[in-house]
């Protein structure tokens, strides 16, 4: 286990080395480098003054050289100025990320709370008109766009009943009190528990399906158990095993979700942090928040992995190349 | 096709396929109305012929014209035609979903193909490969690639300067994260396969490894080929919707689905049902390529419990 958490470290730790030079070459490929910004900030900047300048930064460089640069500094702490915030990076960073983890996390937990016993139902029910209802109902949620989903909400509660803000955070005048906050928490965690709960509702009842096929099942009834103790006791703990690794493998998408929600609703979190940083040309805000969104799906992925692991005791990494998967 | 199947080889595996796939109520009526739906689309050009319009065409004293006969959705905000609009947007997002899906599945199959068949070194490589892949943020990733400026790549300028450069892009850059499900799933069928007798005696006649491949291996594959690509098909229309609705997408004139969206939250207090039309549209048309996918997998992998 530990060689092949070793193994994994090591992995993520290369992807992550990859993906900063390649997402730092990508930037360097969109449009504007921050000299052309100065220039059109300040007009009486000459032309020999934009290639003197771009001497002074280094941007004349290859762009190899500008990535050893660039690592050198953000190793030693340097992780650079935002532009458009006027600040270090990283005290734009935690705030953002407290406020995204407030937003995934709740939405998450109402998501389960909802997707785990109409799961378990239209499972034990299978191929009843309740369990037709509820499979139905979550191809809906899995194939609703977010920003459509958010588009109705915004109609519907803010537009029409006129009852719930359509974006920010705070009222004009700031905070008043914990419900005015909630208030404009409540569409947007809507919209992202709706958008997950579809996938996370098949998800329980395909496991909970296949767990009710074994054989221990079987024994558990002819013991004479009840109905209720074979759910609770026997089917749910085991299967909760697939459940909680394609759950947490979700992260990635939970992320993407958050960046469309956060956006429309102008929730200052991770997502919005990083699509107004790559829209604004915030070269150094954007390249740190994509490799904290990286670090974070990585380390979703290691933690899946883990608890799989931990879950399951009869699955044992390392010995075999076919047990990586995930 | 399928029906043709059936009267020349009574009770083959295809028609037996066909039978399960008929039973699925719900694929079918989904197969039914994508089927409408890219018809429909098609046919904008002759809607707009019919009426004399042009879809492009601003109409500034007839803004947010209400639906009449000649316009059946009204007029937008630039009082151009809804519905043919919407029937051009339907055109691009159908296939870019359809091409993205295609290009995903066919790269995702070679990676897999070679992985699984050569196992070893090939194998690690390529699976670390795919891991890292799909443990990428999607999103914001997209939204990078598709930001960038294509003047500043080596790209020839003939590509660059083409006026479907949104859509090439589009449909390059989301089969670039797209190929991770195919190519995980040849693979692990690959594995199995290369060690059975068939495979064998290919190899003790002296096939060479890319016909082992593409003749005794990849027709095996077929199937879940196929119902992984339809599954794929709703997502990235989803994907392709988002990011034009982001800006970052088919960019306007040309119209999709997520485009047409882009001006609706500013106009939700004025004329919210122009972002009804869209939404639905999109919504309907994945669910019913999920549904499509999920019969597939019934009518052609009936081992597949779900």
């Amino acid at each position: 286990m530990s060689r092949y958490l070793a193994d994994r470290l090591l992995q993520s730790f290369i992807v992550l080395v990859v993906m900063s030079f390649v997402i730092f070459w990508l930037m360097g490929l969109m449009p504007g480098d921050p000299i052309d910004l100065m220039i059109s900030a300040d007009p009486k900047l000459t032309p020999d003054d934009a290639i003197r300048l771009r001497k002074l930064h280094g941007l004349d460089r290859p762009i190899s050289e500008r990535y050893v640069n660039w690592l050198g500094s953000a190793i030693n702490g340097d992780l650079g100025f935002s532009r458009l915030h006027a600040k270090p990076v990283l005290t734009i960073l935690w705030p953002a990320l407290g406020n995204t983890v407030l937003l995934l996390g709740i939405s998450f937990i109402v998501s389960v709370l909802f997707a785990l016993p109409a799961g378990i139902y239209a499972a034990i029910k299978q191929y009843s008109a309740p369990d037709y209802l509820i499979n139905l109902a979550a191809f809906a949620g899995i194939s609703i766009p977010s920003f459509w989903l958010a588009l109705l909400l915004i109609t519907l509660f803010s537009v029409i009943l006129g009852i719930l803000p359509a974006s920010g955070t705070e009222n004009i005048g700031g905070l008043t009190g914990f419900w005015d906050t909630a208030k404009f928490l409540v569409l947007p965690i809507a919209t992202l528990t709706i958008a997950s709960i579809g996938s996370h509702t098949r998800f329980v009842r395909a496991a909970v399906v296949e767990t009710m096929r074994q054989d221990y099942i079987r024994t558990a009834r002819a013991k004479g158990a009840s109905e209720v103790r074979v759910i609770l006791h026997h089917v749910l703990r085991n299967a909760l095993i697939p459940v909680v690794t394609i759950i947490a493998l979700d992260f990635g998408y939970l992320f993407s979700g958050a960046l469309i929600v956060e956006t429309i609703f102008a929730y200052p979190g991770m997502g919005k942090l990083i699509f107004d940083a790559i829209m604004g040309n915030d070269f150094n805000l954007a390249m740190i928040a994509f490799l904290f969104a990286t670090i974070l799906t990585l380390l979703g992925n290691l933690l899946a992995d883990i608890a799989y692991g931990w879950l399951d005791p009869r699955i044992s990494y390392g010995e075999s190349n076919e047990s990586s998967g995930a | 096709m399928s029906e043709l199947v059936i009267k020349q080889q009574g009770q083959s595996t295809w028609a037996l396929a066909w039978r399960r796939f008929l039973k699925h109520k719900l694929a079918v009526i989904s197969g039914c109305y994508l089927l409408f739906v890219c018809l429909l689309s098609a046919s904008a050009p002759l809607f707009e012929s019919l009426w004399d319009i042009d879809a492009n065409q601003a109409n500034l004293f007839n803004r947010f014209a209400l639906p009449s006969a000649a316009a059946w959705l009204g007029l937008d905000e630039l009082g151009r035609d809804v519905f043919t609009r919407l029937l051009y947007g339907g055109q691009v997002s159908l296939l870019v979903g359809l091409l993205t899906a295609l290009v995903a599945a066919l790269f995702g199959t070679v990676v897999g193909l070679i992985a699984g068949y050569r196992g070893g070194w090939v194998d690690a490589i390529l699976m670390r490969l795919t891991d890292s892949v799909i443990s990428l943020p999607l999103l914001p990733l997209l939204i990078v690639l598709a930001a960038i400026d294509l003047n500043k790549s080596s790209l020839p300028e003939a590509i660059i300067q083409s006026e479907n450069i949104s859509l090439y892009r589009i449909i390059f850059i989301v089969a670039v994260v797209g190929w991770t499900t195919v190519a995980r799933l040849v693979r692990g069928a690959a594995l199995s396969l290369r060690e059975r007798d068939f495979v064998l005696a290919a190899k003790v006649q002296g096939a060479s490894a890319f016909r082992i491949m593409s003749v005794h291996i990849l027709p095996n594959l077929i199937s879940p080929i196929i119902v992984a690509t339809t599954l794929s098909i709703g997502n990235i229309i989803l994907l392709e919707s988002v990011l034009s609705f982001l800006g970052l997408g088919i960019q306007p004139p040309v119209a999709s689905w997520g485009n047409l969206l882009t001006n609706a939250q500013e106009l939700i207090f004025s004329a919210p049902w122009l972002a009804f039309y869209p939404g639905i549209a999109i919504f309907i048309t994945v669910i019913a390529f999920n549904f499509l996918g999920d019969g597939l997998q019934d009518a052609l992998d009936p081992k597949a419990e779900k």
